[in-house]
Parts: structure tokens; sequence; C-alpha cells
């Protein structure tokens, strides 16, 4: 995957590029917004990783100017600002997520995959499956070797977005924005708690567990 | 509407000046009518009988030197005369001897003092009750004497008075309110325009001014001193704004350059084969450094209320029950009931977000310090104060005492020093309750625990602050 990364802090860039690169991916950067802006339209990248506060070009202002240019690549955000508005601001200018720093590396990596995933065609999709797991989204319904899951509403939706993102690292930061809506941690780690309530409907009494936690990064579910 | 606009009319102070002088104005002038009445009435009364004196003391005389016939006699000469006289002798059985009355009246009973009674008389060939005052004198051999004379005229004219009494006061208070409503309503416009201002400035719209109507008069200077007190606290504001954002700024690029090198370390002795616990348990402290500076940073800002970025309309039941619902899992694990009896729908003007991170800090708290087996209850009502919103826990409490200071900054009460946390939870809770206009209550749990309240003024669920007439 091609990464651009835009951010002026030499020492931080130095450290996402070596990170993103390990990682598997191909990265270029640049250290303010006009540099940024123009590699951004004259090459084609994946996703775009942009900090908020840029010399010579906001980071809003890049994203803005992006979006101008028919440029729909997804834009993660990375800022050092205080949070409460910012957060809204970022998003409105056309960014697809938003990563306060100082970040983990897992979690910038979880969330880029997770973007990257997005852009993918999917097309209209009413089944998801995971190994023998099966979730049909019309009917609401979860099967695991054909036996129906008893699924609450909200673990319903916390499996169906670990599905969809089968195979990838989801951080617990994730689930709590997309399935919880909540862009705070909670002290205590409620998700694990979720997460083992899930695990116990779904992977109790198989042999092959479909749930699987990454130490250090979050979940994944995987066929194998 | 109208009834809600003429009873905000009614609480203008205004109004209630006009009333209360309407009122006094209605008295008085009731009450100058009213004497006028009674002196008037007493003048005309006085002169009646003066003329009835008179007359029974003429009588008298000829009683006494003519006998009763001599005395019919005069009555009878005196009956025909025109005049405002009238005259009736009778035996002791009311045979009528003589007189210009047809009957005796039948409220003149005992001999003595003036009364007023009424008879008839033919006026143009046809009879008419008139209204009459006399006296009825007693003589000797039962016979009596009723001296009267017509009063009809003083009497058609000081009933003028007291049909007119009622009709004056009633037109003097109508008309005061209706000025007074008109004057309040007029003052009422002037200040509507000033509180409209500073509901929209206080939703957040920092930018708004009070509009001058150019009169230069007490409102316009008024209008002028809020603008210029806004123009200060904007300016306040933005700095403030300022400061927190680049403390922000500057504080976060080192700390993730501290957090990306022990990654980088960390991922290097891994690979190495070497222990990177170390280094992990630095980065865990790491962590929990910028956990507490996201909190008191986020405190400051909500605190400030310098942002008003994500206010939208919210059931708090809604919120409350997805904080039950995540938390559900953690209580269960921990064998203590957590509930919430069904919400009423209540919907105030908030910050989704910050409410819901308070409550979950309070069912944080509130599963922490709960023991085994205990119960943590969630309720949501309308009170008397305001709208609560409860957490109550089985646990053992905050004594009355550290209650005060346990929602201080930094403050971890003796009990609490082992369990985890940054000592900013209730801290928070307090900013995000000041940021609504609400309370933070602590009090006791029956039988006990602590039960904390987060109270929203009645307001809050309006969607402007500021009730106004012109709705």
């Amino acid at each position: 995957m091609r990464i651009l990364v835009i951010e002026d802090d030499l020492e931080a860039q130095r450290y996402l590029v070596q990170g993103l690169k390990e990682s598997g991916h191909v990265v270029d950067e640049a250290a303010d917004g006009e540099t940024g802006l123009s590699l951004a339209l004259s090459r084609p990248y994946d996703v775009a990783i942009v900090d908020r506060m840029l010399p010579r070009k906001d980071g809003l202002g890049v994203v803005a100017e992006m979006r101008e240019h028919g440029n729909q690549i997804p834009v993660l955000f990375l800022s050092a600002l205080s949070e409460v508005d910012d957060r809204v601001k970022g998003l409105k200018a056309g960014g697809d997520d938003y990563l306060t720093k100082p970040y983990a590396f897992v979690e910038l990596l979880a969330r880029i995959d997770a973007l990257m995933r997005r852009r993918m065609p999917a097309g209209v999709r009413t089944r998801l499956d995971v190994g023998d797991l099966e979730l049909d989204l019309l009917t609401r319904a979860a099967k695991r070797s054909g036996t129906e899951i008893e699924l609450q509403p909200r673990e319903f939706r916390l499996l169906e977005y670990l599905m969809r993102h089968a195979g990838q690292v989801v951080t617990r930061t994730m689930l709590l924005e997309s399935v919880w809506e909540y862009h705070f941690d909670p002290q205590t780690n409620v998700i694990d708690v979720h997460i083992s309530r899930l695990r116990a409907k779904i992977d109790k009494g198989f042999e092959v567990p479909l749930l699987h936690t990454v130490r250090g990064a979050g979940y994944m579910i995987r066929a194998h | 509407m109208a009834a809600k606009a003429s009873l905000s009319l009614l609480r203008t102070q205004a109004f209630r000046i006009v009333l209360v002088y309407v009122l006094l104005f209605a008295f008085s002038t009731a009450a100058l009518l009213a004497f006028t009445y009674w002196n008037t009435r007493r003048t005309l009364d006085a002169q009646t009988d003066q003329i009835i004196e008179a007359e029974i003391i003429g009588l008298s005389d000829v009683w006494q030197h003519l006998g009763l016939r001599g005395l019919a006699e005069t009555v009878r000469e005196r009956s025909q005369q025109s005049g405002q006289g009238l005259y009736l002798l009778s035996d002791g059985l009311r045979h009528i001897i003589a007189g210009n009355l047809d009957t005796w009246p039948r409220t003149v009973a005992t001999p003595g003092n003036f009364v007023e009674f009424d008879y008839e008389r033919l006026v143009d060939g046809k009879p008419e009750s008139r209204r009459a005052r006399g006296r009825m004198f007693a003589l000797p051999g039962d016979f009596v004497l009723l001296v009267a004379q017509d009063v009809h005229e003083r009497y058609l004219t000081t009933r003028m008075f007291t049909t007119t009494l009622p009709w004056t006061v009633g037109l003097i208070l109508l008309l005061g309110l209706m000025g007074g409503a008109l004057m309040s309503r007029n003052m009422l416009r002037r200040l509507d325009s000033i509180n409209r201002t500073s509901g929209e400035i206080i939703a957040g719209d920092l930018t708004r001014r009070v509009p001058l109507a150019g009169s230069g008069d007490e409102f316009d200077t008024l209008a002028e001193n809020l603008n210029r007190m806004l123009d200060r606290i904007e300016r306040l504001m933005k700095g403030l704004r300022e400061v927190t954002d680049s403390v922000a700024h500057d504080l976060r690029t080192p700390l993730n350059r501290l957090r990306n090198r022990l990654e980088e370390m960390a991922s290097r002795f891994i690979a190495a084969g070497r222990d990177a616990e170390e280094v992990e348990r630095a980065i865990a402290e790491a962590d929990k450094l910028i956990g507490t500076f996201n909190a008191l940073l986020l405190i400051a800002e909500t605190d400030a209320g310098t942002t008003r970025a994500g206010m939208t309309t919210l059931d708090l039941g809604s919120v409350a029950a997805d904080v039950v619902e995540l938390y559900d899992p953690v209580a269960e694990e921990r064998h203590i009931s957590l509930v919430m009896a069904p919400p009423p729908p209540i919907s105030i003007e908030g910050n989704r977000s910050l409410i819901a991170q308070a409550l979950v800090n309070l069912v944080d708290n509130a599963i922490k310090y709960t023991p085994e087996g205990g119960r943590v209850t969630i309720a949501i009502a309308h009170g008397i104060a305001g709208i609560d919103v409860t957490v109550a826990d089985s646990g053992p409490g905050i004594p009355a005492e550290d209650r005060a200071r346990a929602v201080e900054r930094f403050v971890r009460l003796e009990a609490s020093r082992n369990s985890p946390g940054t000592g900013l939870g209730l801290s928070l809770v307090a900013a995000v309750a000041h940021f609504h206009n609400a309370e933070l209550l602590l009090e006791d749990s029956v039988p006990h625990g602590l039960k904390a309240v987060l109270r929203f003024p009645h307001g809050a669920s309006r969607t402007t602050p500021v009730k106004s007439a012109a709705e």
C-alpha cells in the first residue's frame, strides 16, 4: 500500500515512516502543508496521514483542498491539539479518522488498515462469513456450524464490526468509537469483558477459536 | 403561546409597578367619591331634618292650643299646599284622620327617629314610587302624626354616586392595566433583545452583541456596557483557548516522541530476543501520564466552557441506558447488580460525549467501590429542584466531611489509595455538571453507600435558555 505522511515534527515523522515501512507499506513523506498537498495531488496513494498543525498550510486546509480537487483517498488526522471540538473540525474538513498524539503505533496501524479496507469495493453485503461463523445482516441472525447463536443488539454490532474487519487487528479504542460511539476510554477495561462474553457465545464448545486476542494491540477475528 | 406571553408580562417589574399604582389610584378615587357621597348626603339630610323639626314644633303648638280638631284642620290645609311637605295624622289603630299620604308607610313603626320610606304619588296622572324622609310623632290619646319631606331628588343624586362608584373604579383599573401592559410590553421588548442575545452567548455564540435602539436612553447605555463587557470576555476566552491549545501541543509533541522511542526500544529488544518487560512497563507509565494529562486538559476546557461544539438535544434516558449496557458485563463479573428503572423521556440540551463520560465515571466508581453481591442503581427523575440523574451504590460511601474534597482535582481519599485511577474522575464529573449549568451532589445512599446526583436545571430541557414575550 502507498501511504503519504505529512508531519512537520521530523522525529515523529522518521518514526512513523520507519514503522510503516517495516509493516510493508510504501511511504512518501512531507514536512509542510504545501509540499504534502502537491504530493497528494500528483501521486496515487491509498491513504494519507496528516498532522493537524503544519507550517505553510494547515492540515485542515490541506485536506479541504484535496477534497476540492476531487481527491477522495482516506485521511487520518494526527493532532496534538486539545481534543474537545478538534475532532469535529477534523472530520468536517474531510478527514476520515482522527488520532490524538501521543498514540500507540499499533493503534495507528490498525486504523490505517481499517481505512484502506473501507476503500475496497465491497458492494452491498447482506452476509458476513468467517470460517463456519455466519452473520446475516438482514435477519440479524448469527450461526456457527449451522447452530443459531443468541446475540444482544450490541453484541451483534460488536461481532459485525469484527467480522467486517476479519483478519485485521481491531483496537479497543476503535471498538469503543464504532460500536459504542464513545471517544474516550473508560478506566475499567469494559471492552475486554464484552469480548469475553462474545467469545463465550461464538467460540465455546468449538475446536477452532475464531476470536483472538492480539497482545498489546486488540482483537482479531479470523478463520485460521 | 398567548397565555404564556401574558403570563410573562405579569411577571415584569414594570407591570408590577404599574399594578401597584393603579390599585393605589383606584383606592383613593373610591375613597374620595365615598367621602363626597357621605358629606353631601349628611348636609342635605340635615337641611331636611331642620325643616321637619320646625314643622313638628309648629304643629305641636297647634295641638296644644286647638286640640285634635285644630291640628287636623291645619294638617289638611298644609296637605293642600303644593310643596315637598308630607303629612299624616291618624289614631291609635292607624285610621287616617288627615294628610296627603294614602296609606301609613309600612317602614315607619315607632315614633322618635328620622326614617326614610317610599310612598306613591300621582305624577302627570301616573302613580310613581318616591322617596321621603320624615319623623313620627306621638300625641297624647294614642294619636300619631307623621311629618315628612319628599327627598326623591336628593335620593336620585346620591344613588348616582353609589352606582357610578364601581364603574369608575372598574374603569380606572381597566385603563390602568391596559396602560401598564402597554408600557411593560415596550420595556419588555427592549429587555427581550438583551435577554435573547445573552441566551445566544450562553449557548456558545460569543460573537453576538446586543443591538442598540439608537435612542441613547438607559437601555442603550446598558446595551453598550454589556457589549463592551462581551468584547472583553471574547478576548479572554480566545486567549484561554490559545493557551490550552499551545499547552496541549507543547506537551503532547515531546510525550509523543517519548512514547515512540520507548516503542522502538521495545521492538528492538524483542527483535534481539531480549526481555522487553521493563520497557513495556515504562510505556505503561507513559500512558498513565498521558491519560492524566488528557483528563486534566479536558477538565480545564470543560470547566472554562470555551467550546460549545457538540451541543445537541439528547435523551438522558438513552445516554444512561448506553452506559448501563456498557458496564453490565463488568458488574455481572463482579456479582454486582446494576439496575436502571425505566427512565421517563427527558430531553436536554447538552454535549452527549461529556454527559456519557460523566456517567461512565460515576458508574465506574460505583462499581469499583461496591463489594461483591452489592447493588448499583441508576435513576432519572423530574425533581422539584431539577432533573436528577442519580447513581447510587451500596459501597462504603464517602464521609460527609470528605465530600467537598472528593470533587477536587487529584484528591484520592484514603480509602481508595490502592485502587487504580487518576483521582480526576469526580473532578471531570463536576466540570461536566458546571458546563451544563448542572450540579454534582454527593449524598448518603440508603442504607449505606454513596449517592451521586447530577442535577440539571429544569430550563435545560428547553432549546433557548431565555423565555421571551415575543414567543
